[in-house]
């Protein structure tokens, strides 16, 4: 299949010329309409060669309208993925999910649509996404299963903390200005069930992606000669990223574990005061007030460890599988740039139809300025993201804490008020640091 | 020179004819009279200051390590006469020594306890090392506060041995202690459980105290066992926040914007997981106090036991009584009520003369007159036994509600602070996560 590679994007699909891309990615602030063939600046998809292109994202880009910022109250698409349901057939059992959209967009031709959608859907949609955008960021799904939590694939727990996971990758792609208006993304959030199925049939088959695949290792196995700077220094950021939130996984799982076992044996501190009353006259009161305090504050901690669990420990789980995709975009991008110089030594050496080899080195080394400048966008724009996303756990997880303290002490204190006989003796002796 | 004059030992000797309101009320007001005068503490103060290590040659002349406990006494003010500065170093095998005394001496007085020989029940920070300077700490604070206990009890703190043990080095105390005879005057631990299970009619209060007694005990073990696990738990939560002060530092080298934040948020995490240390050696002056009253469940067993010991032998001489009476009713009418051997000899072999039987009777008279002594005694022992020690237990059921009360209201306040110690942390840490 040949293509027509132009110096630009797709001019043939332009009628109105849109909002620059780029200014988006790199700039927020800045809204300049540029002209679409200049090279530099505007975003075109380093894999418009990629013959799944016929409804590709690249020709989509040019067909969206983008709004001046990105801020909520401009969105206009809101996606739920909610409602599990487990769905049983002679060959599988499997879980799937409903999803709202609703929008204004005016590439959708109905204002609202209800899909239901399985995990496997997902998995071919991101898919999709990276194929399209093999440098830029798409957020990662969760995992299949879990296999150190030894969690049950149907277990309610599972299914809720997937439904979450599910629900923001649609509303990452749904913010991100060049993937929120891929046609993929649009069949999945409004096709039904059978028009999906039909849909997934498309495009390059196997073979061909198999293809792609191979030249990938072969680049990959070649290595990258000349590689950027600001991209080593990406790379190595990624490393020390990965690791350092790694870390805090395992640290915050330890934590909750460890906040877990505390609560089970507090569970059992109430009690024995408690027991301890039935024996006493005097100190009975006293004792059951006691009891009653270490109730309240296991209530509260099971509150706490339960908060932890759904905020913090999902968003540092979410980063790790970050720090993996950013390893394979900047993969990715290695080899697109291996291929680029592979061809370029190539010139040098052989003697084959120089002009047909040249024509191709410019279209590889466009390919690789394109790829750059999406990363280069994309970085900035999952580097705000990150900031954001972690910034909000921890800081909802500092609150969540000091609330928990201030309930207990709220708990204690009113027991001691109830005991005190001598307010103006005791307070004295509080007063101490 | 000695406290205050008063009698050796408290005796309340009731009159038997007195309703029980009105015995109440004559305790009550009996122990008023004995608080104000002999109070040794009132007069001086004692301290257990330091803890050293000694080697030396025990019993069996092998070498050992133990630890020496120096006893400071001093008048409580510059008034207070008789009483000179001293000091003097024991070893805790003394004091084991000297509680056991007190014990024997004062069988109706509920002893204080000593602190723990070893360390049992603890969280796994605390060694169980007897060495462990943390151990020998506690310890010490516990030596202290049983000679205080000891010092501030109406009867106890009369005791000579006791006034010797802290004041005096150069005497043989151990010498004089053995010189008392104590230890024969000690009931034999069988003969209190034979008792125990054979007594037909206890004093109803002291069967209730010894059902108390088991109770504290074993709700006391769960509640320090249980509270020990928490204490164990709380402290890995803690530390292991420790960890994000280390990843956060590390994470902040990499990053522009949220470094400073970081950075911050790093030290409050180091600073929340050491804040536990201290927040948990408070507590274990809480559990020490529960323990002590762990320990007084036996005091309180060992008085009730000596109830029963009393109430026994009064019983069987008693019993003895009533059957003495009955031989002689039988010798005087010549009926034989019961099946005896006697009866049954003298049907097989005859009966006896007059002169025996007139010889029989003198004997038995003399038995019976004996025998109701005896009984008398018996009677005005236990009687005292149980006015003496009511009025102790009355006092000891005070102090332990005063303590405990107090004691609880201690762990709340500790609570309290452990709260606000966190709000703060936590609010420093948001403070440096807004910053990010």
């Amino acid at each position: 299949m040949s293509r027509t590679i132009d110096a630009g994007v797709s001019p043939t699909q332009t009628n109105t010329i849109p909002a620059d891309i780029s200014g988006q990615m790199l700039d927020l602030d800045e809204d300049d309409d540029l002209e679409v063939f200049s090279k530099d600046s505007t975003l075109a998809d380093g894999n418009m060669f990629n013959a799944s292109m016929l409804t590709s994202p690249g020709s989509m880009v040019n067909q969206c309208k983008f709004e001046e910022d990105e801020e909520s109250d401009s969105k206009d698409i809101f996606i739920t993925v909610d409602n599990p349901e487990s769905h049983v057939t002679a060959i599988e059992t499997f879980i799937t999910y409903r999803v709202l959209t609703k929008t204004t967009r005016s590439e959708f031709d109905n204002s609202e649509y209800e899909v239901r959608r399985r995990y496997q859907d997902f998995l071919w949609l991101r898919g999709k996404l990276e194929d399209a955008h093999s440098t830029l960021i798409v957020h990662p799904l969760p995992e299949k299963f879990v296999v150190k939590g030894m969690v049950e694939r149907f277990s309610g727990d599972f299914i809720e903390t997937r439904r979450k996971a599910l629900h923001k990758f649609l509303n990452r792609v749904a913010d991100h200005p060049i993937l929120s208006c891929s046609e993929d993304f649009k069949v999945f959030l409004s096709a039904q069930a059978w028009e999906l199925t039909t849909y997934k049939k498309q495009g390059p088959g196997f073979l061909s992606r198999m293809g792609e695949t191979v030249r990938a290792v072969a680049n990959s196995v070649r290595g990258v000669k000349n590689r950027p700077e600001e991209f080593t220094a990406i790379q190595e950021y990624v490393e020390d990223f990965s690791n350092k939130i790694g870390s805090l996984d395992k640290v915050t799982q330890r934590i909750v574990k460890e906040q877990k076992e505390y609560l089970e044996e507090l569970k059992e501190y109430g009690p024995t005061y408690t027991l301890w009353s039935g024996s006493e006259e005097e100190l009975a009161e006293q004792l059951k007030g006691v009891a009653g305090c270490i109730e309240r504050c296991c209530k509260e901690t099971e509150e706490q460890v339960g908060h932890l669990s759904d905020t913090l420990v999902p968003v540092l789980h979410e980063y790790v599988l970050c720090a993996e995709t950013l390893k394979a975009v900047l993969r990715r991008r290695d080899n697109i740039q291996a291929e680029f110089e592979a061809k370029n030594e190539a010139l040098a050496t052989k003697k084959v139809d120089r002009d047909a080899l040249k024509e191709e080195i410019d279209k590889l080394e466009d390919r690789v300025e394109w790829a750059n400048n999406a990363l280069k966008g994309d970085w900035g724009r999952w580097q705000r993201s990150m900031r954001g996303d972690l910034k909000s756990a921890f800081l909802s997880t500092a609150e969540k804490n000091v609330d928990y303290y201030e309930k207990c002490l709220a708990v204690w204190e009113t027991f001691l008020l109830s005991q005190r006989t001598e307010p103006s003796e005791e307070t004295d002796r509080d007063n101490t640091p | 020179m000695m406290a205050d004059s008063g009698p050796k030992e408290v005796a309340v000797i009731g009159n038997t004819e007195l309703t029980s309101a009105e015995l109440d009320n004559n305790i009550k007001n009996t122990m008023v009279e004995i608080e104000k005068g002999t109070n040794l503490l009132r007069k001086m103060e004692i301290s257990v200051a330091e803890a050293e290590k000694r080697t030396g040659k025990n019993t069996v002349n092998m070498q050992e390590m133990y630890t020496v406990y120096l006893i400071e006494t001093r008048p409580v003010d510059a008034l207070t006469e008789g009483i000179t500065p001293d000091s003097l170093w024991r070893r805790y095998s003394e004091f084991e020594l000297l509680r056991n005394y007190l014990l024997v001496t004062y069988p109706f007085v509920v002893v204080a306890p000593l602190p723990e020989k070893r360390a049992e029940i603890v969280w796994h920070k605390l060694s169980a090392d007897n060495m462990d300077p943390d151990f020998v700490e506690r310890r010490r604070v516990g030596l202290e506060n049983f000679l205080h206990r000891v010092a501030s009890h109406p009867v106890l703190c009369n005791d000579n041995i006791f006034y010797i043990f802290l004041t005096e080095q150069d005497k043989d105390w151990k010498e004089m202690v053995y010189e008392t005879g104590f230890q024969a005057k000690a009931d034999s631990r069988l003969k209190a459980v034979n008792a125990a299970f054979r007594v037909k009619n206890p004093d109803g209060r002291f069967t209730e105290l010894k059902h108390y007694s088991d109770e504290l005990q074993t709700v006391l073990s769960q509640l320090l066992r249980v509270r020990a696990r928490v204490a164990d738990r709380l402290y890995g939560v803690y530390k292991v926040h420790g960890n994000y002060g280390r990843v956060f530092s590390e994470w902040s080298a990499i990053e522009k914007e949220m470094g400073d934040g970081l950075q911050s948020a790093g030290h409050h995490m180091d600073a929340y997981a050491a804040s536990v240390d201290d927040i948990l050696e408070e507590e274990e002056h809480y559990a020490d106090q529960l323990k002590e009253y762990l320990f007084y469940t036996d005091a309180l067993r060992a008085v009730c036991r000596k109830h029963e010991l009393t109430q026994f032998e009064l019983e069987m001489v008693a019993l003895d009584l009533a059957y003495k009476k009955q031989q002689k009713e039988e010798l005087v009418t010549g009926t034989v009520r019961t099946f005896s051997l006697k009866g049954m000899t003298s049907k097989l072999f005859g009966q006896e003369t007059a002169e025996q039987r007139e010889a029989k009777l003198q004997v038995l008279e003399q038995q019976l007159k004996e025998g109701e002594e005896a009984v008398k005694e018996k009677n005005t022992e236990s009687d005292e036994f149980v006015k003496t020690a009511w009025v102790d237990i009355e006092r000891f059921k005070d102090q332990k509600d005063r303590d405990l009360k107090e004691a609880l209201i201690s762990y709340a306040v500790m609570q309290i602070s452990m709260c606000k110690k966190g709000i703060q942390v936590w609010t420093n840490a948001k403070e440096c996560f807004n910053k990010m």
